[in-house]
């Protein structure tokens, strides 16, 4: 009988980006400590490239995302819900050593987590007719008024609420149709860099969410510039990072949604679901069957 | 063609419109002079002739009509909804009432034809204020939801506080009407700056304010150039920001509130294509394109301005498209058959040709019909270019005059893939006669307008605004709303 203990095997924690899981193409990776400063894991640390090759990644994914059936996303995004409830385990040991949390209130942060993907996955097929609708306009004409995503979003998930938090501002972006870069937590990124593990056994299509872990500054200010970006939620950014970005994001006029202290275990509402779409409206004539006062 | 088509003239008169000499600032209920007295002229852009001298905002004046918004709001915001409502029914009914003195003033101010001041704008401004005037008192029933980010307590919409507003020179009334009527609606008070071109509508609008007793402040029109318009957007005391115009400001304005908590709406540039498939009524479908380009002499921001027509029926799209074009009556906007007036400015006229000549230099046909322009005043001849392709300058920038641009296509999908090739998204029209396609093509083309088998049509309950580069937030209909409440 030996008496060496078993060794665990350690995970190598890799971005997430067109439903692959790269390493930084820059080759780095910085440390990440629990709220104790012990090591936990190497994290990639992503660059300017990764940020880019992120982006061609969700457009790539736009198309055939945003002409899915909202009903189809309604279910992936139910998919992700229960493939998150197999492995809550490991969610609540990375939520507790990231936030420095009692199993027990990670636990709860995790169950939170997993009901919001739960509450977005409804809302797929119903914000259509909650926002959109026929306007009654003085003619003969049929006018339609329809909600779209607005394209490729970055999301700058929240630095201190490494998993409810994270899930909260990227579930309403792709729920819509809009596909999604994340630049995680910086200080707590291994949640959101193990949910990119999740998402990939979920039937959600390679390229619709894509996470990257790192200095958010740093790979935040490309895509705020990036021409090909059409949203930015500022979330994750400090107050002058945000202005900055803010500034940036102005030179192709990306939908901006600005930072709000949130508390990410109330009701989220639906200002999440409609910051990253647009409205479409659609005239038709209608002609004028009976106007002239026959009763056809 | 001038012997078939010959009519005799048929001016409306302007007896009906009593232009003062000069006109102030209208802040805090009344009308005063710019703080540093400065002043410039309105030239009314068929005649050139002068119209009236006008008072020209600065930085002073822009904190003083702040600071009346600002004072006008604690009161204004907590009037019950039904009060607020009535204002603004008054309001639509003097306008009504005024129309044709309005739609004769904004012809003379602006050059556009008095058939569309008069049957397009002035109907328009009074139906927006009616429309915004019913929201008064049913915001808790507009669908916003309830407001949870912290300090929100699931309160119903709130307004925003004071709204700094800068319009074109366009459509100077009704771009008014689009900023005003949900802002006051919505319990929001207004610092207003038209466009220096045409300032005259709006100070009218001052007195049918006083006339249907809005209490003072919570309207301030503030005339004046750029500099004003800068100084009321980065005001640290304006909460909401509405700005109609070119893409160019609109990305100077989106920079100028980061980091801010202002709340901005851009309705800016456009490229719009009008995409007419081979089995669309020919006849029909040029009518379109004529409205679509030639309405306010091009000078709409969702305008038509790139025909995409199937290659099989271009040859005779673009015969009886000519042919429409000879038709088009050019000249004295006041003229009830006018068809086009006048470009606004001497500026905007240079602007049109210098691309209408970058057009020819790059190698695309130019074409207008034969007609005579006026020889004094700013015109400009209804053109056409063909031959052009996507890299033409012509087809990427907005000209904002005119000038069509046509190019063809082969596929339904090289249609969109074209129409959507364009750092805009604001307009697109589609012709055909099969409605499976009409879906199926609006539902590709990324813009906030699409007008399937007509071309521009405006209603209050319609929502309007763009995708991309043609700006953010919608104005019209439950949607305007939102841009004025804190949701």
């Amino acid at each position: 009988m030996s008496d060496v203990t078993r060794l665990s095997v350690f995970k190598t924690y890799k971005l997430y980006v067109g439903g692959k899981f790269p390493r930084s193409e820059s080759g780095r990776v910085y440390e990440v400590t629990d709220s104790k400063g012990s090591w936990l894991a190497n994290a990639p640390l992503s660059s300017r490239k990764d940020a880019r090759d992120a982006v061609v990644a969700a457009r790539k994914a736009f198309g055939g995302w945003s002409g899915a059936t909202a009903y189809n996303r309604g279910q992936v995004l139910y998919r992700v819900a229960e493939m998150l409830e197999g492995r809550k385990g490991q969610f609540v040991r990375e939520v507790a050593d990231a936030e420095g949390l009692s199993k027990s209130k990670a636990a709860v942060a995790v169950d939170a987590a997993i009901d919001r993907w739960v509450w977005y996955a409804g809302w797929t097929d119903k914000i259509g007719q909650v926002v959109g609708g026929a306007n009654p306009v003085a003619g003969p004409f049929f006018n339609l008024s329809t909600p779209e995503p607005a394209g490729v979003v970055t999301v700058l998930a929240p630095q201190e609420s490494s998993f409810l938090g994270l899930v909260s501002v990227i579930a309403p972006v792709i729920a819509t149709g809009n596909t999604a870069v994340v630049v995680a937590s910086e200080k707590s990124p291994l949640p959101a860099l193990s949910l990119g593990e999740v998402l990939a056994t979920s039937d959600l299509p390679g390229g619709v969410v894509n996470v990257l872990s790192g200095r958010t500054a740093e790979i935040a200010a490309p895509l705020a510039a990036h021409q090909d970006v059409n949203g930015i939620d500022l979330t994750g950014a400090d107050e002058a990072l945000a202005k900055e970005l803010e500034i940036a994001a102005a030179d192709n006029l990306k939908r901006v949604l600005r930072a709000e202290r949130t508390d990410w275990s109330a009701d989220p509402g639906t200002s999440r679901l409609t910051a990253f779409l647009e409205t479409k409206t659609v005239w038709h004539p209608t002609g004028s069957l009976g106007a002239s006062g026959s009763a056809y | 063609m001038a012997s078939v088509f010959e009519y005799a003239p048929a001016p409306e008169s302007r007896a009906i419109v009593d232009i003062a000499p000069s006109y102030g600032l209208f802040i805090d209920g009344e009308f005063t002079e710019a703080a540093d007295g400065k002043v410039f002229k309105t030239v009314s852009p068929s005649t050139e002739e002068v119209l009236a001298e006008v008072a020209r905002a600065g930085a002073a004046d822009v904190d003083r009509a702040v600071k009346a918004a600002r004072k006008a709001f604690e009161k204004w915001s907590a009037l019950p909804g039904a009060e607020r409502a009535k204002y603004l029914f008054r309001i639509a009914r003097i306008i009504q009432e005024r129309s044709r003195e309005l739609a004769v003033l904004e012809t003379l101010d602006n050059g556009k034809p008095i058939r569309e001041t008069r049957d397009a704008d002035l109907p328009l401004v009074a139906a927006h204020f009616f429309y915004y005037a019913g929201w008064a008192d049913k915001l808790d029933h507009a669908g916003f939801g309830r407001r949870t980010t912290e300090g929100g307590g699931g309160a119903g919409p709130r307004p925003l506080g004071v709204a700094g507003q800068v319009i074109p020179w366009n459509f100077p009334l009704l771009m008014l009407a689009w900023k005003i009527a949900p802002a006051l609606a919505t319990g929001n008070t207004v610092v207003l700056k038209p466009a220096e071109t045409t300032p005259l509508s709006a100070l009218f609008f001052a007195d049918i304010c006083r006339q249907a007793g809005l209490p003072k402040g919570v309207v301030n029109i503030l005339t004046g150039y750029g500099d004003a318009g800068a100084a009321l957007v980065e005001h640290p005391d304006v909460n909401k920001v509405a700005f109609t115009g070119s893409t160019a400001v609109g990305k100077a304005i989106a920079r100028s509130v980061a980091g801010t908590d202002k709340k901005v709406t851009l309705e800016l540039g456009g490229k719009g294509a009008n995409i007419v498939f081979d089995d669309a009524p020919i006849d029909q479908a040029v009518e379109g394109i004529v409205t679509g380009i030639f309405f306010n002499q091009g000078q709409v921001c969702c305008a038509g301005s790139r025909l995409l027509v199937q290659e099989s029926v271009q040859d005779e799209l673009l015969d009886s498209l000519k042919l429409r074009l000879a038709t088009l009556r050019v000249g004295d906007p006041l003229d009830k058959n006018t068809d086009l007036g006048a470009i606004n400015s001497a500026e905007q006229l240079a602007r049109i040709t210098a691309l209408a000549d970058a057009g020819e230099a790059e190698g695309a046909e130019r074409w207008s019909p034969a007609c005579e322009l006026p020889s004094s005043g700013y015109w400009f001849a209804p053109t056409l270019f063909t031959n052009v392709t996507q890299a033409h300058t012509i087809a990427r920038d907005e000209i904002f005059g005119p000038v069509l641009s046509v190019l063809t296509f082969r596929t339904p999908e090289e249609a969109v893939a074209k129409a959507n090739n364009t750092q805009y998204g604001l307009s697109a029209g589609i012709w055909t006669e099969k409605g499976s396609r009409i879906l199926a093509v609006a539902g590709k083309l990324r813009a906030g307008v699409v007008w399937a088998n007509t071309f521009n049509k405006f209603d209050p309950t319609s929502p309007f605004g763009g995708y991309k580069e043609s700006g953010y937030g919608r104005e019209g209909g439950r949607h305007g709303l939102e841009a004025y409440l804190d949701v």
